[in-house]
């Protein structure tokens, strides 16, 4: 039994959910491979053989792995799985648009988004949002899962020094051509690894509002998110978006701002470690979940609490 | 052009989801279903191309039990031609499932096959890409923007880093994310006039399709509750309990 990996990355960084995976995969069995396909991604594979857990690093390089088309990474995948018994990568965007094709080439059932390794076959994984949770068991002789990256603590990245081999590309896809992708550029901690997220939502009332949100997160180091209501009515780009069909934060503090708390959203940030929400409407469902609620018309609320954080001397960042 | 889109039954999305007692899984007895929310943005997205004089026919496909039929006959009364309802009873997952649609899309030969990305009861986001690897389609998944071209879809994708852009060539699978359009409602006379539509009904095993679990459901359980928090009288307050008591600022 081994596991490979696929690791997600820009070509010259490895992404950090990818570590968060390593986590997930090296606790079904110790002989984790991490496969890197891309294009001269020579030192994502160096830095990924740092990896303590890691076993070994397949890399395979050609141009046209530079844009992780599916059409493209699935051939070369499944050329690898032979000799494997778990394929697993984490599940966000690019897993998510990833594996299924794998799997499915495979004749495997995908286990998507598992938040823990119970045995080798058996795993953790919620439904419904996140309002049940479902213990499953694969049946299949070669398994496909996919791992809820926050559910794991990243790996150690240093100390490893695992080989590195070369394999074959294979032939490029005709059917699909990638264009361009528009990347929102930011200084800030990413949304899904931040320790700490400040949140808006309908209730901010337009983008420009928004600026009292990142007073606080410039002040907190924190990452901006948003509910889908606010991504939706265009005050934020979609790449902030917290929730059932966004990312799923687990940050030690996460501030709700004008969110009344669907269970759409809950689904993307209630396992946060402490969780603050400040609306007006005091029967909202997001403090049902909070630590601390605060019944306040947020446009007061926040330059107060701007106030407050620059009084403090020291601040956690 | 004929376009497939695929629908599936779920419990709708107000619902406060109850775990069984005896973990065998989630209530769904008296309870509230509806359409899948981004498989009404498929829809929409279909009759939308339609309506622009690209494409001739949507045929509207469901796979599940006999009252997985309401959401054919709704995607109908919003502007899909004609239906068809695979029976099969109990579970199904995503790749017996993709297993099926391959064996319509065959039958039907459809030029595009539009499902919404993701359905919001086991959230597994597999179905579409599963059925584009089994027919060595191209696969545009979570789409918020589709350009219909002479032989190709320009199609926007939200994913983590923001947006990206890919063309596909047709035939093509699309996965549709909530922000693709506006699902609009049914009229009352085009309800009427959606029952006089044909559906049409085959069994799944009479497909040659095995859909028999691979993934043993061992238990449901709730998740872990939180424990109560508090109600802070001023933002003071709240952010001395931040700072000494949970001590995360």
């Amino acid at each position: 039994m081994s596991v490979l990996l696929i690791a997600e990355h820009n070509n010259k960084e490895v992404k950090p959910f990818t570590l968060n995976a390593i986590t997930a995969g090296s606790q079904i069995d110790q002989d984790l491979h991490v496969l890197v396909i891309g294009n001269k991604a020579d030192e994502v594979s160096k830095s990924i053989a740092q990896v303590p857990n890691v076993k070994k690093v397949i890399q395979i390089d050609h141009e046209i792995y530079e844009n992780y088309l599916p059409e493209n990474f699935s051939p070369v995948i499944i050329k690898q799985a032979e000799n494997y018994s778990h394929i697993v990568c984490s599940a966000n965007t690019f897993g998510k648009n990833l594996m299924p094709r794998v799997a499915a080439l495979l004749d495997t059932s995908q286990v998507s988004d598992i938040i823990k390794v119970i045995s080798p076959d058996t795993f953790l994984r919620p439904i419904y949002a996140g309002n049940a949770f479902a213990t499953v068991k694969s049946t299949d002789k070669k398994k496909c899962v996919t791992i809820r990256p926050t559910s794991f603590d990243p790996a150690a990245t240093s100390g490893g020094s695992a080989e590195i081999i070369k394999a074959e590309a294979s032939d490029a896809t005709t059917l699909t051509k990638f264009i361009k992708r528009e990347e929102v550029k930011s200084d800030r901690p990413e949304l899904g690894t931040a320790r700490v997220v400040i949140s808006g939502g309908r209730g901010m009332q337009s983008g420009d509002n928004f600026k009292l949100i990142t007073a606080i997160a410039d002040k907190l180091n924190a990452a901006i998110g948003a509910s889908r209501a606010a991504v939706d009515a265009g005050y934020i780009t979609n790449d902030h978006q917290v929730g059932q069909t966004g990312k799923v934060v687990v940050p030690d503090l996460y501030i709700a701002v004008g969110i009344s708390g669907a269970i759409q959203h809950l689904a993307g940030m209630k396992e946060s470690k402490v969780i603050v929400a400040i609306n007006k409407d005091g029967e909202a469902p997001i403090f049902s979940v909070a630590d601390y609620g605060l019944e306040a018309d947020l446009f007061e609320a926040l330059p107060q609490f701007l106030e407050e954080l620059n009084k403090l001397n020291t601040i956690q960042k | 052009m004929k376009i497939l889109v695929a629908v599936k039954r779920v419990i709708d999305y107000n619902v406060q989801i109850r775990v069984k007692e005896d973990g065998t899984g989630v209530v769904t007895d008296n309870v509230k279903m509806s359409t899948n929310p981004p498989d009404d943005n498929a829809v929409e997205e279909a009759v939308k191309i339609k309506e622009a004089g690209k494409a001739k026919e949507i045929v509207a496909v469901t796979v599940g039990e006999d009252k997985a039929q309401e959401t054919v006959r709704k995607a109908l009364a919003v502007g899909a031609d004609r239906g068809i309802h695979v029976k099969v009873e109990g579970t199904i997952e995503p790749l017996a499932v993709s297993k099926v649609l391959q064996k319509i899309v065959d039958k039907e030969k459809p030029d595009l096959v539009f499902m919404g990305k993701q359905a919001i009861d086991d959230d597994c986001n597999q179905t579409g890409q599963m059925l584009a690897a089994l027919l060595n389609w191209p696969q545009a998944t979570f789409a918020s923007k589709i350009e219909v071209k002479d032989k190709s879809l320009e199609v926007t994708r939200e994913v983590d880093e923001g947006l990206e852009t890919i063309e596909v060539n047709i035939p093509a699978i699309v996965t549709c994310d909530l922000r693709l359009n506006e699902p609009r409602y049914a009229s009352l006379p085009n309800i009427m006039k959606a029952k006089k539509k044909p559906i049409e009904q085959i069994n799944a095993s009479d497909l040659g399709v095995d859909t028999g679990q691979r993934i043993q459901q061992i238990k449901v359980e709730e998740p872990p509750k939180r424990k109560a928090g508090i109600k802070v009288a001023n933002v003071e307050e709240l952010v001395q309990k931040l700072k000494n008591e949970a001590k995360v600022i």
